[in-house]
């Protein structure tokens, strides 16, 4: 994260609307190469919203959104290059039902990045490893516990090697015995340098790994800080109030 | 099942006895009898052909029909809305009579009765099938097409590798439901001379003037052979479900 060096993401006063409903007001923020994000606030305040933009997967009305320097329109050429850049880890896993999990993983890296099958299985089994399950290759997902399943979709990802990975509340469908092994992967992969962005209500994740904490409500960045002063001087009400809120247990 | 198959036999068997019925036409042991026998049989030939043809034919049309039906893009939806809504609105009658006769004329080519059978029934059913995939498409969750959207895969890629598999593993036994309708509605394209199993029966009958009995083995040539598809379909749905069970 030199100074001054150019963001990796970088939202210009970003709009978007479902139908007549504002999601994203006048979204700003900046993502700098290796930073590790966390995005919180409270349900329906355009967070998940705000990261799908970043793949393409919402499309914004108004501002300039732009990912390592491309900006994304409506043409398919921006979003192409985009999409192969971002990995992006959701709240359902997503996982292929009817295909095992070294087919999961591999049919990535073979049709988009045409890499040969031998070549794909080498890198699938290896992202395998590195998310602890290698003996699970054969397996179709739903043989798999949510934990498992949520860390064979994140090997998924990783095997398009991305150089920014999205994550939309990855263990708010998990078990709570089940949420540690996936924060334990990711925990991992932060410290491995990758540029993150997570949707998450894991305070004590954020506290971890983060180097910048966004609170959202009624779609717009309400306060944006290091995690040490988001944590211990909160600026807003709305964001006190969040804080106690999800704390005080 | 069996069961079922037993009563009708024993039903035929024995009002074989009676005054009415002459089973001698279609008796195997004389020779007049294994010859119009023969005869009847040999139809089932262009009864699968017809039928697998125009089947085969009709699923990637229905798909070709479907997939435009659910894109984004209104002027693709309305054509194959479009294409469903009239194709499905001419009976398939009116349809072989239509391709044989009046296609010819306005084409200029010359289309064998075969062909002409194949395209009216293959257009026909595309309607149905278009339906049966838009419906089974439809019935993949969101998160999967983001997903694929989100490893890079293309749109073709996405359908191929992603959602049809899964898609058809759910239409399956409608598809099933297609090639029993077909089997049975490619009878009528005997009114324009295919020599398919009803046509055959109707032949004899001319021949022979027993109907009674030669329509009886009609009914137990078309009975068996759906049957035979029914059982198929179901062992291929066991193996499908199995491949993502096991």
């Amino acid at each position: 994260m030199g100074e001054g060096a150019e963001p990796i993401i970088r939202f210009e006063a970003v709009d978007k609307f479902f139908g007549s409903f504002q999601v994203l007001k006048k979204i700003s923020l900046d993502v700098a190469l290796g930073e590790r994000v966390v995005i919180c606030g409270p349900s329906g305040s355009g967070k998940s919203t705000l990261i799908r933009c970043i793949n393409g997967l919402e499309q914004h009305e108004a501002g300039s959104l732009s990912v390592e320097g491309t900006r994304l329109g409506q043409d398919r050429a921006s979003l192409d290059k985009v999409r192969s850049s971002v990995g992006m880890v959701f709240q359902q896993f997503n996982l292929f039902p009817h295909l095992t999990v070294i087919e999961n993983l591999m049919l990535g890296p073979v049709r988009a990045r045409k890499l040969s099958r031998e070549e794909a299985r080498d890198l699938a089994q290896r992202y395998l490893e590195r998310v602890r399950i290698p003996e699970q290759a054969d397996k179709y997902p739903r043989q798999l516990s949510g934990g498992q399943q949520q860390r064979v979709a994140i090997a998924r990802s990783l095997c398009m090697e991305p150089r920014i990975m999205l994550f939309d509340e990855p263990t708010s469908a998990l078990d709570p015995e089940m949420i540690n092994e996936v924060l334990d992967v990711m925990t991992e992969l932060a410290e491995s340098g990758m540029t993150m962005i997570c949707v998450t209500h894991e305070m004590g994740f954020a506290r971890r790994v983060a180097d910048k904490m966004v609170f959202m409500d009624h779609g717009e960045i309400v306060e944006e800080a290091d995690p040490e002063t988001f944590f211990n001087t909160p600026k807003s009400q709305r964001c006190q109030d969040f804080l106690q809120k999800i704390l005080q247990h | 099942m069996q069961r079922v198959i037993l009563c009708l036999l024993m039903l035929t068997l024995v009002s074989g006895c009676s005054d009415q019925w002459g089973w001698y036409v279609v008796d195997p042991t004389t020779k007049n009898g294994a010859v119009n026998l023969k005869f009847l049989l040999s139809g089932l030939y262009y009864t699968v052909l017809l039928s697998v043809t125009a089947i085969s034919i009709s699923i990637v049309v229905g798909l070709l029909i479907a997939l435009p039906g659910l894109s984004s893009n209104r002027p693709m939806r309305v054509f194959s809305r479009t294409y469903v809504e009239l194709v499905r609105a001419v009976p398939i009658l009116v349809l072989i009579l239509w391709v044989y006769y009046g296609l010819p004329q306005l084409s200029g080519l010359t289309i064998t009765v075969f062909w002409a059978g194949v395209i009216a029934l293959a257009l026909s059913d595309s309607a149905f099938e278009a339906e049966i995939f838009r419906a089974g498409i439809q019935s993949i969750a969101k998160g999967q097409y983001e997903a694929a959207h989100s490893i890079s895969l293309s749109y073709a890629d996405t359908m191929r590798f992603v959602i049809l598999p899964q898609a058809i593993r759910r239409i399956l036994p409608a598809l099933g439901n297609q090639l029993v309708y077909m089997l049975k509605m490619s009878s009528l394209v005997s009114v324009i001379g295919m020599q398919e199993l009803t046509r055959k029966a109707n032949e004899l009958v001319v021949s022979e003037y027993r109907p009674l009995e030669i329509y009886t083995i009609l009914v137990l040539e078309y009975l068996v052979l759906i049957l035979i598809v029914s059982a198929g379909v179901r062992w291929l749905e066991r193996r499908m479900q199995a491949d993502e069970r096991n």
